[in-house]
């Protein structure tokens, strides 16, 4: 059962779901990949793409009654959100579909993991007409799943990102440097620089300095 | 901070470069010359009519490598390059600041005050190293013309339109190359100069900075484009059809630090000798192919040392420098700077 084809102006304005998940890691990250498209891969991004390739790649299989499906389109016109399941399972006839995410490191104190789950369940819920109320989020790094309930709460905090990243790539606005303990972990450093730019100093008053001896 | 990656520069006629692996490979009639892995690699520059296999254009395209072909003389002939040119948004905002000279003065102000700045340094320098065995007369002129730099540089700093910093660039120009000549140590009959001539290169020096400025528009340009901006549209520079005006306009401060310094480093330890030029029927002098190899290796070695950049004050390789300042300019015109900070060499 295939919804109408959608007006392209609106699938034009989806964000993908990664976005809001950098946007919770940092505003001006979010801006700088999807305003600016600057990318820059280090150690760690290279980690992640070649987890989620491997993830992405596999095929659906079966396991305890579990199908397992890799790597499906997610979309919410309701929302305006694209993306991407890393994996989707399906437990029995009938039942909600299971998102489950494959993270990297290990979980983190913010909660930028648990909004880009959440906002698979909000896109797989339109895509499916029936209620996702929960979700894992697997850690490489520790090897566990962290089973994430999506309640009012998260909801409310994923849609108001949504929100939010809408805006920012709208405006194309790509918000100033702060600096953070986030940075040291940010591919992005090198191109942001947020301890220069954070307060840069008045360039003209700088330049006449530099004239000094 | 980001790694400075090497270029490999292929000066061998019949040179075929392949892809095997994940390495870049040499060869040169058939025999293996040299391989490196793609991943060290920051450009490819051939001179002559080397060739290369579709497998490594599409890896270097991939990997986001500049591959260009030059001629002998490094003039550029064309490029090939990946889907990476991003952001619109800052191509559109150059456009309409390279539209709008009020906006336009930041940038240029920065680009001639360093200019002027760094050709400063590069008389003083030699000072330092050559004054007590110059003649007086060079000596004399070498100081004139760094006292009126530092005037020219003031006023460039304090400039408020562009036409006044057209006028201070070409002051500058006009008294560092009038000084240019009282550099040269060693060979003087072989080196001598008596201003800059570009087309064609009517001295030996002329035909060494011309190559020198070559390689470093080469390094401008991919500095340029791989923050997304469109080397094409300058601000001190006018838009000419084929002409990469935001590239001269980046290389302005540059010229001085990277590429007049080396000429000179090149001619007074004797590094290059007479020999190493060619003169034509016309008078045109060029670079052999020893000579060009010559340049290259020392241009290599320099881009490996490190300074303080004085913007960022961070310690970094040479190299690196024309793509902070790619950076630094990206970072004005999308509006996290209320100018440009130029590279300013001390």
């Amino acid at each position: 059962m295939q919804p109408p084809p959608p007006d392209p102006a609106v699938e034009d304005a989806l964000v993908p779901v990664s976005a809001l998940q950098h946007y919770l890691f940092c505003p001006r990250q979010c801006a700088l990949i999807h305003v600016e498209r600057i990318w820059a891969e280090d150690g760690a991004t290279a980690e992640g793409r070649i987890l989620h390739e491997r993830v992405d790649g596999g095929r659906p299989d079966r396991r305890q009654g579990v199908r397992t499906v890799r790597g499906i389109a997610l979309r919410s016109l309701a929302h305006g959100l694209t993306g991407k399941a890393d994996a989707v399972e399906f437990r029995e006839r009938g039942a909600a579909p299971y998102p489950v995410e494959y993270k990297r490191g290990r979980p983190k104190s913010h909660r930028a993991d648990e909004v880009q789950l959440c906002a698979q369940a909000i896109c797989l819920e339109e895509m499916f007409g029936q209620a996702v109320p929960e979700g894992a989020l697997f850690y490489a790094q520790t090897k566990k799943r962290l089973i994430v309930t999506f309640d009012e709460a998260l909801r409310a905090l994923t849609l108001q990102v949504a929100a939010d990243v809408r805006t920012m790539i709208a405006e194309t606005h790509t918000p100033p440097p702060r600096f953070g303990p986030g940075c040291k972990h940010c591919s992005l450093a090198d191109q942001c620089r947020p301890t220069r730019l954070e307060k840069p100093p008045c360039v003209q008053r700088w330049l006449t300095a530099q004239l000094d001896d | 901070m980001r790694r400075h990656l090497n270029t490999i520069y292929v000066t061998s006629e019949n040179a075929w470069l392949r892809k095997d692996g994940a390495n870049i490979v040499v060869e040169v009639d058939g025999q293996e010359r040299g391989r490196a892995p793609l991943h060290m690699i920051g450009g490819v520059v051939c001179f002559g009519r080397p060739g290369a296999s579709p497998a490594l254009m599409a890896a270097c395209a991939d990997a986001g490598i500049a591959l260009s072909f030059l001629t002998p003389n490094g003039k550029f002939l064309a490029r090939m390059e990946g889907l990476r040119t991003g952001n619109v948004l800052l191509r559109r905002t150059q456009y309409r600041m390279a539209d709008d000279p009020a906006r336009a003065v930041p940038i240029v102000r920065g680009i001639v005050t360093a200019k002027a700045a760094n050709q400063r340094t590069v008389l003083r320098r030699a000072l330092r190293d050559h004054g007590d065995r110059m003649e007086a007369a060079a000596r004399a002129t070498i100081e004139t013309a760094e006292a009126r730099l530092v005037h020219i540089a003031r006023r460039a700093a304090a400039a408020q339109d562009v036409a006044t910093l057209r006028g201070h660039e070409g002051e500058a120009a006009l008294v560092y190359f009038g000084a240019f000549d009282a550099m040269i140590q060693g060979d003087r009959t072989a080196f001598s100069f008596r201003g800059r001539s570009r087309r064609p290169p009517l001295d030996r020096v002329n035909a060494l900075l011309s190559f020198l400025y070559a390689m470093l528009g080469h390094d401008c340009r991919s500095a340029l484009e791989s923050v997304g901006f469109d080397p094409q549209v300058g601000f001190l520079h006018a838009d000419r059809p084929g002409r990469a005006s935001l590239s001269l306009d980046l290389m302005e401060e540059l010229r001085p630090v990277l590429a007049d310094r080396q000429a000179l480093t090149l001619i007074n330890r004797g590094q290059l000798k007479a020999r190493d030029f060619a003169i034509d029927e016309g008078g045109a002098v060029s670079l052999t192919e020893d000579g060009r190899k010559a340049v290259l290796v020392a241009w290599q070695d320099r881009k490996k040392r490190d300074l303080r950049h004085p913007f960022l004050g961070e310690t970094m390789p040479m190299g690196l420098v024309p793509h902070v300042q790619a950076l630094l300019l990206s970072r004005h015109v999308r509006g996290d700077l209320d100018g440009y900070p130029p590279f300013i060499w001390k």
